[in-house]
């Protein structure tokens, strides 16, 4: 593990921005912005309209990360905190997880919550629940 | 008009992930810690999101219709059930595991690091595997 700083501006900043986006998404498309449920869509290779605003939507996400990090040093500060192999069985863990609780931090903690859905108000006190003993199990139990 | 829509959302939904430093797992790490590294950033991500997207909702949701699409898309389900919670279980578990959870996942590919690389490919193998095994009854 190693320290990152405390930022809460850009923090704050970053986290208006997505809601942005969720309200932009919803006012012309009449989507929720779930970052599962748009990347699970186009895993369906199902080529209809879906499946175009969805690449268009991860295409842009991804320049303008490229683009902003530019800016605040992000790439040069990127550090993991697991091992290979604990990260691709968390990846194969949280693709399940999303894919049958249908959404993850996007969908169910900001836009399902932002709209008072009950079912999006449970699945984000599990997740956060769970993944914080996990951490302290990793981090504090097992001492990785 | 769609396409432009997903094209400025996507570019924000970006620009958030990158500017609150969300797509580096260690931030989301130290946040997770509470007993330890206490880096509460993520938490004026979450409020800063969810409550921008609240007032907007609450403006939108009363009109008739989105903009360039007939009806707002809006999962119908009330139901909290066993996959409902064991699914958000499953995720809690992965995501406390790396740090990492899909949409900063993505955006992270453009720095190159193979770690993030080995996520999304495990993360896409996870969302087949579980559509396989529900015969895709399920869309996350």
């Amino acid at each position: 593990m190693s320290p990152t700083e405390f930022t809460p501006y850009p923090g704050l900043v970053g986290g208006i921005l997505i809601g942005l986006a969720a309200i932009i998404l919803m006012a012309g498309n009449g989507r929720i912005l779930g970052a599962s449920g748009i990347f699970g869509g186009l895993l369906t290779l199902n080529f209809d309209k879906n499946f175009v605003w969805r690449a268009i939507f991860i295409i842009c996400m991804l320049i303008s990360t490229a683009w902003f990090a530019l800016f605040n040093g992000i790439a040069q500060q990127m550090a993991f905190g697991s091992t290979p192999m604990l990260t691709a069985i968390g990846g194969v863990i949280v693709g399940i997880g999303v894919y049958i609780g249908n959404g993850c931090t996007s969908g169910h903690g900001i836009c399902g919550n932002a709209r008072f859905s009950k079912r999006s108000f449970v699945a984000t006190c599990t997740f956060m629940a769970v993944s914080i003993v996990t951490v302290y199990v990793i981090r504090h139990v097992m001492g990785a | 008009m769609q396409k432009l829509t997903a094209a400025i959302s996507g570019l924000l939904f970006g620009a958030g992930l990158t500017i609150s430093g969300m797509v580096n797992p260690m931030k989301v790490l130290n946040f997770l810690d509470l007993f330890g590294t206490h880096d509460f950033t993520l938490v004026f991500v979450m409020g800063g999101g969810l409550i921008t997207t609240m007032i907007g909702y609450q403006l939108l949701l009363r009109r008739p219709k989105p903009l360039f699409t007939d009806c707002f898309q809006i999962p119908e389900t009330k139901l909290i059930d066993a996959k409902l919670v064991g699914g958000a279980a499953l995720f809690g578990l992965g995501w406390g595991m790396t740090g990492i959870c899909p949409g900063p996942a993505i955006a992270g590919l453009v720095f190159g690091y193979s770690q993030s690389f080995i996520f999304v490919v495990a993360m896409s193998v996870g969302i087949l595997i579980a559509r396989a095994l529900t015969n895709g009854r399920n869309g996350a």
